[in-house]
């Protein structure tokens, strides 16, 4: 081992503030990014089995010779499935691995935001959540002729925009729950997964539920978001609207203020928590 | 000259959850712990397993609060400015599996560089010296999944320095690496303290040698206490009064080596049983003493194996310390 080279005695050059944010960010994002590239048995995972669920709801739509807009709302609702999913395993949770795995220490440790990680998380996972739901869509389209008549890109890219943000707000607010727990992550993860496809209309219009059940169901941007999003891909009358799309865009973005705002709360809450308590490192004392 | 960590009456008690009602609610993991630790200086935490070393360090690395006392690193309470601490320190643990598999030893660095604010180009250029430092220069587009405990290790601590700290803390930095390994990464260590004036760090470690051969000054540390603080040479000259025998004897047969501690000038007596044989170590006031303990050993139909007279080392500090070696203390749980 060689110790006589320059490095020992160089310093580094250090930026800080909105620079550091920044970097901090890309940094995180950057394995979610590279995972993509790097692990492909996600199109197995992440394409070819949700399309396998997605088929069997069409099949039943078919079966029962529903209106055809329903198969596009199977589709749909099977693409925007995989951004749950990522909030919730790869957001939610993750902390949770990251404890496990020693990488949270280092994260606190060191001289960058939480909410800077967490951001990167949420950003690296969007993006390969993102070619997922391309594919699940193009697939959707082209083995079951789904067709899609946008009226407005602007206000389509408004709500999906408006959605991502505040799911994953959501997530990133989630995540601070995560810091305080050890195994019981999981389970709550599971318990979290199921009831939403119900209350959120994943395969059916929203309105079908009961008002107030909708309303309820809203808190998660994804109900809002898919319902928004129906309607601006299906014909008018198609299927019965929750609410107008510009309400619907206004609440989201309320949304993502709240869920933003409460992430940086939450979180400074329980680091110093996690810290007083001993949980950083370790899941139980 | 500036004191890089100081701590005072640093105490840390865990509240344990469930266990039987009989059981201890709270485990005393450190002690009113006062420690200082100047500038410059490569300082060692020498204990054994459970001693406190690790909730020391994560109190001084910001990831613990102390249930009471203060504490402070690079001039910034820990308590009120964090924040200020955090640019200035960095650390690495003995088996840690930080960063990520899928990424190349490369990226994982580059990665944890970019959370210190260190521009890519210069944090590249950074990586690729130290990696050929450590010896790892052909391993940069390894995937860190496929990389030997060893080497991964290597990359942890290219981690740690790769961020320039003021203070760096190593919990065990040569924990499961083999001895090549382990001489590698000491050597490493030490270059780094001796050509960077004014740069601290802080090593915990239970090998007495590494300690020996590496810390400027050594705080023994059990039970979360801090029982004695010096530079090895110190901490030895104390027992060079002493004599220190090591023998290996026929198995003691139940005699237990409770019976040698009552002889007069017996200091200290630590007994390991193995194969077939025991080793008992004797702590003596003087030399003179030996003959009680053969006579003794005659006695109680002991034979005598191998007799070896020997310099104190800082497990002999230690035993001088608690009465017990730090594998007995180990095995004990005490």
């Amino acid at each position: 081992m060689a110790t006589d080279t320059g490095v020992l005695t160089r310093r580094a050059i250090k930026v800080t503030g909105w620079r550091l944010f920044i970097m901090t960010v890309i940094g995180r994002s950057y394995p979610r990014v590279v995972g993509l590239l790097r692990e492909r048995s996600w199109f197995f995972f992440d394409i070819f089995l949700p399309v396998l669920g997605v088929s069997s709801y069409v099949f039943v739509y078919r079966a029962i010779q529903a209106p055809e807009v329903y198969v596009g709302f199977v589709v749909m609702g099977g693409a925007m499935t995989a951004f749950w999913l990522n909030v919730l395993w790869s957001m939610g949770s993750q902390l949770y691995w990251e404890k496990e795995s020693g990488n949270l220490g280092l994260y606190i440790m060191a001289p960058n935001s939480l909410m800077a990680i967490l951001l990167g998380m949420a950003l690296g996972g969007l993006f390969a959540t993102l070619q997922r739901a391309l594919v699940i869509t193009i697939i959707g389209m082209l083995v079951f002729g789904v067709d899609f008549q946008v009226t407005s890109y602007l206000q389509l890219f408004a709500v999906f925009s408006l959605t991502m943000v505040a799911l994953y707000g959501m997530g990133m607010m989630t995540s601070s729950i995560f810091l305080l727990l050890g195994r019981e992550a999981w389970h709550i993860s599971n318990l979290a997964q199921e009831p939403i496809y119900l209350a959120s209309g994943f395969y059916f219009p929203l309105r079908s539920l009961n008002f107030w059940v909708a309303a309820g169901a809203s808190i998660v941007p994804l109900s809002l978001g898919l319902d928004a999003m129906r309607q601006l891909v299906f014909p008018a009358g198609s299927f019965p609207p929750f609410l107008a799309v510009p309400t619907e865009i206004g609440i989201l973005a309320v949304l993502s203020v709240v869920f933003l705002a409460g992430a940086k709360l939450l979180l400074d809450k329980m680091e110093r928590l996690a810290i007083a308590e001993g949980r950083l490192t370790e899941s139980r004392r | 000259m500036q004191q890089a960590i100081f701590t005072k009456k640093l105490s840390r008690i865990y509240k344990l959850r469930g266990g039987k009602k009989t059981e201890p609610k709270e485990l005393i993991a450190l002690k009113d712990v006062d420690l200082e630790v100047k500038q410059g200086e490569l300082f060692g935490l020498l204990g054994p397993n459970g001693a406190g070393k690790t909730t020391l360090i994560k109190i001084l690395t910001t990831l613990l609060a102390p249930s009471s006392g203060e504490a402070w690193v690079a001039g910034h309470n820990l308590s009120t400015d964090p924040d200020r601490v955090r640019p200035l320190i960095n650390m690495v643990s003995g088996g840690e599996s930080s960063g990520y598999g899928l990424l190349t030893v490369r990226e994982n660095l580059w990665m944890f560089a970019q959370f210190y604010g260190i521009p890519s180009q210069v944090a590249n250029q950074r990586i690729k010296d130290l990696l050929e430092v450590v010896g790892l220069g052909d391993r940069l587009n390894t995937k860190s999944s496929d990389l030997s405990t060893g080497l991964r290790q290597k990359m942890n601590i290219v981690r740690g320095f790769l961020t320039d700290p003021e203070v760096l803390f190593l919990d065990e930095p040569t924990l499961g690496l083999d001895v090549g390994a382990s001489r590698d990464v000491r050597r490493f260590i030490r270059s780094w303290v001796d050509q960077n004036e004014g740069k601290t760090l802080l090593l915990t470690t239970h090998y007495m040698v590494e300690a020996d051969e590496l810390c400027d000054r050594v705080a023994i540390i059990n039970n979360g206490q801090v029982l004695a603080c010096d530079t090895p040479a110190r901490l030895k000259r104390d027992l060079q009064k002493d004599a220190i025998f090591r023998m290996e004897v026929s198995p003691l047969n139940g005699a237990g080596a409770g019976v040698f501690e009552r002889l007069s000038g017996v200091r200290k007596v630590t007994h390991e049983a193995k194969d077939g044989s025991s080793t008992l170590e004797f702590i003596l006031a003087e030399e003179d003493a030996l003959g009680a303990v053969v006579n003794t050993m005659t006695q109680q139909d002991i034979h005598i194996l191998n007799l070896q007279k020997r310099e104190p080392t800082l497990e002999d500090v230690f035993v001088s310390l608690t009465g017990k070696s730090m594998a007995e203390v180990e095995k004990s749980g005490d």
